[in-house]
């Protein structure tokens, strides 16, 4: 490990994500939202989401945290507006794969999008957390609305 | 500094390892201190040659492990000038203060009486207590920082009162690392009748403790913090309070006699060992003692205060850096990085070596009363020298200049 493998992990997207965050604050309408905490450093993220016909229509969050988890959920909001309920939950699925070192399908990577460069994570195994937590409020903000998608 | 620590480094194996291609900087002994690897030989020496179950089997290797575990039980007891039988073995400070609250509290705190206790207190020292007062409808009294971010002994007179019963108070803050003004408090609980629970899991480390002088009532320890195995702990009690109380779990070897119908209880200690007890890690805690009068507290404070008048008007003159608490610190410093979160800082410090603890350092009731959500704790003991002093003062220079640059 280096500085260089350092700048992997800080890119300047991620950077500047965190210095300044995109959909930040509580939407005024919503019907889905979540809340997960990082018990190892007390980091929370509050997720909202207005979903129209199983579409997600606006999406933002609340919290403190570390440039990961900020700039994770900053990427996550670009990248689930526009998306369906299930393209939601496959990006949550494939980011929570790719961040762990496992293998995701191809149709999944391509809707994360730029947020897919958070997963560079998996080299940090104490940080995969401070990346995951965001989508892992998207997945129970989704499943707390419309119910588990194999029930 | 010289002499503490080259007798300490050469002892300690797991410093001479490499972490990311550097000389492993070892910051994190508030959380576990390395063992010594003579303490390991010696362990498994035990393990090859009497490894038995204690108290119970009428044969030479059971006597044989049973006077290993008493003798340990001793040097603990005479480590802090108690008596053998005020020693109770647990598996560590945790376990010790869950069962002062389980045992001692829910027999004799109830509704509408009052716990006093620290805002800086670790979480095993105000779940227990916050827990119980929900339970029986008791309330929690919470002594505040001063501007100094020590314990405020002006606001702290105003909470004692007749329904005071029990004072729950850190003896060293593992955030601030300052030394509470146990002496003052214990004095105020005892006042109006109130009892002392002293969680001693910092201080034991760095100073001679001398539980009749500090007149606690309970005092609190873990093995893994002074040198020694993780999962073995103490609990100190007066006996005269332990002799009242009633054991708090229950098992092998801890009745005088039971049938279909009724139980009574050994005396104490063994009252409340329950099981089978942690017999490796308390021998293993005894040579740690034994390793630790070698030493010498007076070397390990000189060398603590060595180090810390070296590191911290450094640190402070770094104007990026905020230092929490202005008292004195017995090695350990939390401080936090002007705009980078504790665990990106962390996790650059990594890349030196140089290890940290970062987050809310289990005292989020402190971290609340601090307006931050976590900081970055340094913790030094006998085997950190100014040379590691200079690795953390450089990683801290590394990430301010990584994350402004990229910024």
């Amino acid at each position: 490990m280096s500085l260089a493998d350092m700048r992997s992990l800080y890119q300047a997207v991620v950077l500047d994500h965190a210095a300044h965050p995109r959909h930040k604050g509580e939407l005024s309408d919503y019907n889905a939202a979540s809340t997960v905490h990082n018990p190892s450093c007390g980091d929370t993220i509050k997720l909202f989401l207005q979903i129209d016909q199983d579409k997600i229509t606006a999406a933002s969050f609340t919290g403190s945290g570390c440039t990961i988890s900020q700039a994770s959920a900053s990427l996550l909001t670009e990248a689930v507006i526009g998306k369906t309920t299930a393209q939601c939950l496959a990006m949550a699925k494939a980011f929570s794969n790719l961040a762990t070192g496992q293998e995701a399908d191809q149709k999944s990577i391509a809707l994360l999008g730029d947020s897919a460069i958070m997963t560079t994570v998996m080299q940090f195994p104490a940080r995969i957390k401070c990346a995951t937590i965001s989508w892992w409020a998207l997945d129970e903000a989704i499943i707390k609305m419309k119910g588990h998608p194999n029930d | 500094m010289g002499s503490v620590n080259a007798l300490a480094k050469s002892d300690f194996p797991l410093l001479r390892r490499s972490v990311n291609g550097q000389r492993l900087c070892y910051l994190d002994s508030a959380a576990t201190t390395p063992m010594p690897q003579a303490i390991g030989e010696k362990l498994q020496t035990f393990y090859a040659q009497s490894y038995s179950s204690v108290h119970r089997s009428v044969n030479s290797l059971g006597l044989e492990t049973t006077n290993a575990y008493e003798h340990a039980r001793s040097k603990v007891a005479k480590f802090i000038n108690a008596d053998p039988a005020e020693v109770i073995f647990t598996s560590g400070a945790t376990a010790s203060l869950n069962l002062v609250a389980e045992s001692w509290g829910r027999e004799n705190i109830h509704q509408g009486d009052e716990i006093v206790l620290a805002v800086s207190e670790h979480h095993s020292n105000f779940l227990p207590w916050q827990q119980l007062a929900q339970a029986v409808g008791a309330k929690l009294r919470l002594i505040k920082l001063n501007d100094q971010e020590e314990l405020d002994l002006i606001q702290a007179k105003s909470l004692f009162n007749e329904k005071t019963k029990l004072l729950a108070l850190a003896q060293v803050s593992n955030v601030l690392g300052s030394e509470n003004p146990v002496a003052e408090l214990i004095s105020m609980a005892h006042q109006v009748g109130a009892i002392c629970v002293i969680d001693g899991a910092q201080a034991i480390p760095h100073e001679r403790i001398d539980v009749r002088q500090m007149d606690c009532d309970f005092y609190a320890f873990s093995g893994h913090k002074m040198l020694g195995p993780t999962g073995i702990g103490v609990l100190y009690g007066k006996k005269a309070l332990l002799e009242q109380m009633p054991p708090a779990h229950f098992g092998g070897g801890m009745i005088n006699y039971l049938d279909h119908g009724q139980a009574t209880w050994e005396a104490v200690p063994e009252k409340f060992e329950a099981g089978t007890p942690n017999t490796v890690g308390a021998i293993g805690l005894g040579y740690a003692i034994d390793y630790l009068n070698k030493i010498g507290f007076k070397n390990i404070e000189q060398h603590n205060q060595e180090l810390m008048n070296y590191l911290l008007p450094k640190l402070a003159a770094n104007p990026g850096v905020k230092i929490y608490g202005q008292g004195q610190k017995l090695g350990v410093v939390s401080f936090n990085l002007a705009g980078i979160h504790p665990h990106d800082a962390a996790t650059l410090f990594d890349q030196f070596g140089v290890e940290v603890r970062a987050g809310h350092h289990c005292a989020l009731p402190l971290m609340q009363e601090l307006g931050i959500p976590a900081s970055i704790r340094a913790s030094f003991y006998i085997y950190n020298d100014q040379a590691d002093c200079d690795r953390l003062l450089e990683a801290i220079k590394q990430t301010q200049e990584f994350f402004n640059e990229s910024c």
